[in-house]
Parts: C-alpha cells; sequence; structure tokens
C-alpha cells in the first residue's frame, strides 16, 4: 500500500464534516485535511479500493451512500444521541434535525437548558401521553366542526385536539402534497410542536408511512452541508465530499455517484472541471442572455451610439431616432444627424469626428461579442460533437458484435471500443468548460500554457473522433492505434485538468471578471 | 365532500354574528364568498373606504388555506399596504401553506387582514409591486410569497 493511497483510505474513515467549521483554519480543505473524530458514513459496506493510484491535484474524497446507509446512520446517531440527552428516539429524533444534526450543538445545548431546547424543538411539556385516539364527551372538532357522540380524536402533547379524520387528512395534505415529514407542525393555530413519528404510525396509512420515512431521510440529506443528493433522475444515492462552499473558488469538487453520473459536489451541475462554480453560473446566464440571439444580432443590427441599445432597421430612411434615448443619428455613418446639414437622406460623409467616435465604440461592442461568439461557438461545438459522439457510442456495441464475428474476437477483446467512447465523451466534456474558462481569462503566461493544453487535447480528441468513423472492417486492425489513441487522451485530460487545478488552488489564475462577486 | 360541513357551520356562524367592520356581501355556494371589511379607527390611509375581498376554497379547504385577494373591480379599491399588491394579491403568511393553520377560518382572516390594514402607516405598495402585478396572471396559490417582514 502506497502512503498515498492509504492516505485516502483514512480520510474515507474520517469525515463527519460540518460539525466543527469553526475549528478548521481557512485553508482549502480537500478531503484529506478532515481530522473530526466521527467516524464516517462508513460501515464497511463500502470497500475503498486501497490499491487505486494516487489522488490527482484535481480530485477530491467522496463517498456514496444508499438510502439504507444513510437510514441505519441516522438510526444510529439518534440512539447515541438519545442516549446521552436520556430522551425517546421519537423525541431525539426530532430534536436532532432542528438542530440539523448538529449534535454536539445539540448536547451542548441541552446540557444548559433542556426546557428551552425542547420548546424550540416543537417539544415543550414533557410527560408522557400516550399515542392513542379517544373519545371526548362533548367534543366539537375545530376543523371540521363535527360533534358527534363517540367521535375519535387525538392530541399530541401540546393539547390540541381534533377529529381523527381532521388529523389524518392534514397530515396526508403535508406529506403528500406539501412534501413535507421532519417539520410538520400540530395544525393548531400558532402551535410549533412538531408531530412525531409515533403519531404518525398511529394516524396515517401505510403507503404514506414509506413516503413519510423517505422524506424524513430526504430532509437528513438535505440539513447536511457534506452531504448531497445525485442529481441523476430516478439515483437513490447520497454522497458525501468535505468541500466547503467557501472553496469552491480555488477548487472543483467532482465526484462520481455509485450510478455512473459525474457531477459537481458544489453546484450539483454536470461535471464541469475545469471552470469554477461562479464561472460555470456565469458563464450559463451569459450563454442563455446571449447565445441564441447573439448571431443574429451579429449579422443584422446595430447599437446606438449613445445610449447602445440594440437597434434594427427594418425599413425607411437612414435618419435614425433611437426609441430608449431619442438620440437621431444616420444608420450609415453613425454620426449625429444635425451634423447632416442639408444632405438630409442621402449620406455622403464619411470622416466626421461624431462618426468616427460612434464607429468606434461600436467596433468595440462588436469585437467584444466577437470574442464571446469564438468561446462561445467552440463550446457549443464540443457539447454538440459529445452529442454526436453518444449516437456513435450506442452504435458501439453493435460495432463491437460485428466485430466479434468478422474477426473472431473475443467480447473482452472489443472492449477497446467502449473505453474509448467514454474516453471521447469525457473528454469533449473537459473541453467544453476550458472554452468557457478561457472566456474569463485575462491574458498571460499562464493563459498560453493552458491554450497549448487545450490545443494538445483538443488535437488528441479529434484523432480520436475520426477513428469512429471508420467502417467496421477495419477497426480490428486499429486496435492498438485506438487504445494508444485513447490513452494519449486520458493523459492529455489529467495533464490540463491538473495543471488548472494546482493554478486554482495556488490563486495563480487572474480573471478578467472578479470570481469573488459572481 | 370535506369542506362543505365546515363551511356551512361557518356560514351560519357569520350570518348570525360577525366583529365590527366585517361583514357579508355574497356567500351563495361553497366555493366562493365575498367578505367587506371596513378599517374603523382614524387611519387616513383607509378611512371612509369598503374593501371587498374574495374567498375561493378549494374541496380540501380548511386543510388548505383559502384563496383570499383584493376586489379591483365593481368600484372597490384595492387598500395601499406594503403587502398587498395592487392586482389584489395579498403577502400574509397565514394565507400560505405554512403558516395557515386548519383552526383558522373566514372570520379570523378577516380579522387578521383588517387589523393588517389598521396597524399600518405606510402608504406604499411592496418594492416589486410594479413588476408584479403586471406579469403575474397566476393564481394566488401558485405564487411562493416571500415574506418581506413580520412587523407590518
Amino acid at each position: 500500500m502506497s502512503a498515498d493511497s492509504e492516505d485516502e483510505f483514512m480520510s474515507g474513515m474520517s469525515s463527519e464534516g460540518g460539525f466543527e467549521d469553526g475549528n478548521e483554519s481557512d485553508s482549502v480543505s480537500f478531503g484529506e485535511e478532515f481530522e473530526d473524530d466521527e467516524p464516517a458514513l462508513d460501515f464497511g459496506l463500502h470497500d475503498k479500493d486501497i490499491t487505486s493510484a494516487p489522488k490527482k491535484p484535481y480530485e477530491v474524497d467522496f463517498d456514496v451512500f444508499g438510502p439504507r446507509d444513510i437510514q441505519k446512520y441516522q438510526d444510529k446517531q439518534i440512539d447515541e444521541v438519545g442516549a446521552i440527552l436520556g430522551q425517546p428516539p421519537e423525541s431525539t429524533a426530532i430534536l436532532l434535525r432542528h438542530a440539523r444534526w448538529n449534535k454536539e450543538r445539540l448536547i451542548e445545548g441541552y446540557m444548559d437548558h433542556p426546557e428551552d431546547v425542547l420548546e424550540k424543538a416543537g417539544l415543550g411539556l414533557a410527560g408522557a401521553v400516550p399515542a392513542k385516539t379517544m373519545v371526548v364527551d362533548g367534543f366539537v372538532c375545530d376543523i371540521c366542526c363535527e360533534d358527534e357522540p363517540g367521535l375519535e380524536t387525538y392530541a399530541m402533547k401540546c393539547g390540541h385536539r381534533y377529529c381523527a379524520e381532521c388529523y389524518r387528512h392534514y397530515l396526508s395534505q403535508k406529506i403528500r402534497e406539501e412534501g413535507e415529514a421532519a417539520r410538520i407542525q400540530c395544525p393548531g393555530d400558532g402551535c410549533s410542536r412538531i408531530v412525531d413519528s409515533k403519531t404518525l404510525e398511529l394516524l396515517v396509512e401505510d403507503d404514506l408511512k414509506d413516503r413519510y420515512h423517505e422524506l424524513l431521510t430526504r430532509t437528513y440529506v438535505d440539513d447536511k452541508d457534506n452531504l448531497k443528493w445525485c442529481p441523476a433522475p430516478n439515483c437513490i444515492y447520497a454522497v458525501e465530499c468535505g468541500v466547503k462552499k467557501r472553496d469552491l473558488n480555488r477548487i472543483v469538487p467532482t465526484v462520481r455517484c455509485d450510478c455512473g453520473h459525474y457531477f459537481c459536489f458544489g453546484c450539483t451541475l454536470n461535471d464541469h472541471l475545469p471552470t469554477p462554480c461562479a464561472l460555470v453560473k456565469m458563464w450559463l446566464k451569459k450563454c442563455e442572455d446571449d447565445s441564441e440571439t447573439a448571431n443574429w444580432i451579429s449579422a443584422n443590427t446595430k447599437e446606438c451610439p449613445r445610449c447602445n441599445s440594440t437597434i434594427e432597421k427594418n425599413g425607411g430612411c437612414n435618419h435614425m431616432t433611437c426609441r430608449k434615448c431619442k438620440n437621431e443619428f444616420c444608420w450609415i455613418c453613425m454620426g449625429v444627424w444635425s451634423e447632416h446639414g442639408t444632405s438630409w437622406y442621402n449620406c455622403n460623409r464619411y470622416e466626421e469626428k461624431s462618426g468616427s467616435d460612434a464607429r468606434d465604440a461600436q467596433a468595440k461592442s462588436r469585437q467584444s461579442l466577437e470574442r464571446y461568439l469564438h468561446y462561445y461557438n467552440r463550446y457549443a461545438n464540443h457539447e454538440q460533437s459529445a452529442k454526436l459522439d453518444k449516437d456513435i457510442y450506442l452504435k458501439t456495441e453493435k460495432k463491437m458484435t460485428n466485430l466479434q464475428s468478422s474477426s473472431g474476437m473475443s467480447w473482452i477483446e472489443v472492449q477497446f471500443l467502449d473505453t474509448a467512447s467514454q474516453a471521447l465523451q469525457q473528454c469533449r466534456q473537459t473541453l467544453k468548460w476550458t472554452y468557457a474558462f478561457a472566456y474569463y481569462l485575462a491574458r498571460n503566461n499562464l493563459t498560453e500554457i493552458f491554450e497549448d493544453n487545450q490545443k494538445d487535447l483538443e488535437m488528441a480528441v479529434e484523432n480520436l473522433s475520426e477513428m469512429f468513423e471508420k467502417p467496421t472492417s477495419e477497426l480490428a486492425a486499429l486496435k492498438v492505434d485506438m487504445m494508444d489513441k485513447t490513452s494519449y487522451c486520458n493523459k492529455r485530460r489529467i495533464i490540463l485538468l491538473s495543471d488548472t487545478a494546482e493554478n486554482l488552488k495556488n490563486g495563480s489564475w487572474k480573471f478578467n471578471i472578479d470570481i469573488n462577486t459572481a | 365532500m370535506f369542506a362543505s360541513k365546515r363551511l356551512g357551520k361557518e356560514l351560519a356562524k357569520i350570518h348570525d354574528k360577525l366583529p365590527p367592520g366585517i361583514s357579508v356581501a355574497k356567500a351563495e355556494d361553497l366555493q366562493e364568498w365575498q367578505m367587506d371589511i371596513k378599517v374603523l379607527d382614524d387611519n387616513p390611509l383607509y378611512r371612509d373606504e369598503t374593501y371587498r375581498l374574495t374567498f375561493h376554497f378549494s374541496s380540501k379547504y380548511p386543510i388548505e388555506p383559502p384563496e383570499v385577494t383584493f376586489n379591483r373591480t365593481g368600484g372597490f379599491k384595492v387598500p395601499i399596504h406594503p403587502h398587498i399588491y395592487s392586482n389584489g394579491f395579498i403577502c400574509l403568511d397565514l394565507l400560505g401553506k405554512q403558516g395557515w393553520s386548519p383552526v383558522q377560518n373566514v372570520e379570523s382572516v378577516c380579522m387578521s387582514i383588517q387589523s393588517m390594514l389598521t396597524g399600518n402607516t405606510k402608504n406604499e405598495r411592496p418594492p416589486d409591486d410594479e413588476e408584479f402585478s403586471s406579469r403575474n396572471t397566476k393564481r394566488p396559490r401558485d405564487v411562493n410569497f416571500y415574506y418581506h417582514d413580520n412587523d407590518v
């Protein structure tokens, strides 16, 4: 076992994270720097691959958990804390959820002022009332106004009593329609008592109970900063990662869920290495605002020389009046209209000062648009190519079967196609984001190294991509070449990402915007 | 239906007796009622005005809150208030799913809105009124209000 892999192994064993924010230094906390004494959600169910290669600068430590692991871990914490506080599990669960699973703070607070803590969590007025419905003489339900004798009624410790039917309706509304679980309050007005799980067990039908427990597990993950659900559709796993929000400008925490989905732990968007979340957010916003229309605008419009509003000339003469700022100008030379004197409607002037200034300003704005389009087109192209590559990937399987029969190769021998196609996908994803990243980079020596790396990866990717176009009959002969190209692609990607991540971590990149205000 | 018995009882009660300044304008079915409210003290913002509220009840009332808006047709004005939009929408936590309790009823909602007006001294609309009212064609229940503050 190498030192590095042991390190990674050990960090998998520690890292409850999240509880002791105050104790950590302000340095970037990658996974291995966690030193909480709390064991992680690890039950030995997840065997770490302890022989894995040493970590790359852009990789982070993380663990993946299924719903049962999460449930188990919740239960374990509830038992532990319940034993310390001397509270039954239902109440402990409510207290822990109220404290957002910060148990140190909960225990401390409880030791100092137990009544306050109970009251705030909606558990005030201790004293055991068994969870059961009962018939009360002369009862009128405040919700449905029912007053039949023999009506089953229910109240929690707060004493707000309603008929069992209304209680049921209320709970099912909260659970089914509003997706609430951990913080459902008593139906009484202004009563903050939380409906505990015993009450639920008593009143709610079985199918709703499952939903309730699912929602509870959900809130557990939602409550914890170091846990996130995998955003892939229908994925049931949650991922634990110790990277904090404040570190996101210095690392791009990309994790791989057990379902195979790569995503960024910081923003839960798809893998966007090497671009930090803040830039991704800015870029996506910009693209949303600009890209669809930018091309058209660039070809068909000019900007008002005074207020820069974009203007389309859809007919008429050259005497333009900006609808926004009422500036009057000539469409041809962009100069102020008043300077046109008597040569109205026929612009034969060129070098008037106001006109050339306006054209300068406009050229600048064109230039900035062109710069954006340069990066955007490449970004969009890789996105598009990745989709096309994906189509090929789907055909790959067929190719693999064909190849097996035509060349007599075994299944295992044709796996290189699958590997190559996956590498292609991943590299395109990375390349795509390098363009968004580059758009925000200020020009310096580092940028040039970055662009070289980008170019190398791009060439490697296109070379590999090209091979997929070859007819199946030639593929067998190209196997070694293809495997070489695949591993070269992967290598170029690692080099690019490592270099970018190192510089990001050290704060060496200079951006043309302020990343901290993004 | 769940709502009918409860609304029937409420109707009997409000026809019988209502707090001062609150009256029934129309309650002919169990889907929609109209209530009139007046501000009783001398608050210059609302003096001598009667405002009309429309209540919409879903079949899940009172588990679900009713939808309550101020009328702006039929000669009625929407009272000026930092939590009331000019399209008649009311930003009040007890009308949202979080703040609603099934123990609340038409009378208590009217009283809350009445006291919300009584206590107000600001002659202003919510900060985002113009944009919200011009753009928002949704029903109040589909709007996620952000409750600006709790002291008005």
